[in-house]
């Protein structure tokens, strides 16, 4: 099983994403999708990425989530650019035999990718634009998958 | 070497990449971060807390003890942010 794996400018239709993820084997996809959210007077966002490093990051990461759990699929679509409030940013999608493997494995991956994979967040707000500080709450998340 | 930058270490250094030469005094990514630190500045300000800065070589991260070689692509950057 190849991992999908898109980083673009465009939205993506989670329609489409599902159905392509369907097939006489799988019997779960589990979705996760993130969006801007508007808080604290927060406009937009944009993202940049660095291209090669990215790809490369998210498919070792999809790759480790193989050898944890019997999976049918995955689809990884991060956004990158100008984004406003509402838009969506990012797109995991997991296939698999049965939901526990389908979950687990969309939520790994959500958590690796939050600390791993090379994007880098600027939030404008009232005209000004500040980087994104990373939060030690999204490397306890990936650290909790760590094995014992 | 070819030595790229992202984010905020971007803005403050004022460009996106240079190619530097791999030299035997730049043995590892933290001899090359104190180098460029050195060249004061917008390096200063980038280069002063390392522990703000993320290092990768060759598109795979590592720490600041990793050793460079000829030909290799080095970035810095801040923790990542996506998702």
């Amino acid at each position: 099983m190849i991992a999908n794996i898109h980083i673009q400018n465009e939205d993506f239709d989670l329609g489409d994403e599902v159905e392509a993820l369907s097939g006489d084997g799988t019997g779960a996809v589990a979705t996760f999708i993130g969006l801007v959210r508007g808080d604290d007077g927060l406009t937009a966002l944009t993202l940049e990425h660095y291209p090669g490093m990215t790809e490369r990051e998210i498919a070792r990461i999809a790759q480790e989530a193989q050898t944890r759990w019997p999976l049918s699929g995955i689809t990884i679509i991060h956004r990158v650019g100008r984004l406003a409030v509402g838009e969506r940013i990012v797109l995991v999608a997991v296939g698999a035999a049965h939901r526990g493997s389908a979950f687990e494995a969309c939520q790994f991956l959500m958590d690796y990718l939050k600390t791993r994979a090379p994007f880098w967040k600027q939030e404008e707000r009232d005209g000004t634009v500040d980087w994104v500080e990373a939060r030690d709450s999204d490397d306890a998340a990936a650290d909790r998958w760590r094995k014992a | 070497m070819n030595v790229l930058y992202f984010a905020w270490v971007r803005q403050k250094v004022g460009r996106a990449e240079e190619t530097i030469e791999h030299t035997p005094a730049l043995r590892t990514v933290g001899d090359l971060a104190a180098m460029l630190s050195a060249r004061g500045g917008g390096y200063a300000e980038a280069f002063s807390d390392m522990r703000r800065l993320r290092a990768a070589v060759n598109q795979v991260h590592v720490g600041l003890d990793a050793i460079l070689a000829a030909g290799d692509e080095v970035a810095f950057f801040p923790p990542v942010t996506g998702g």
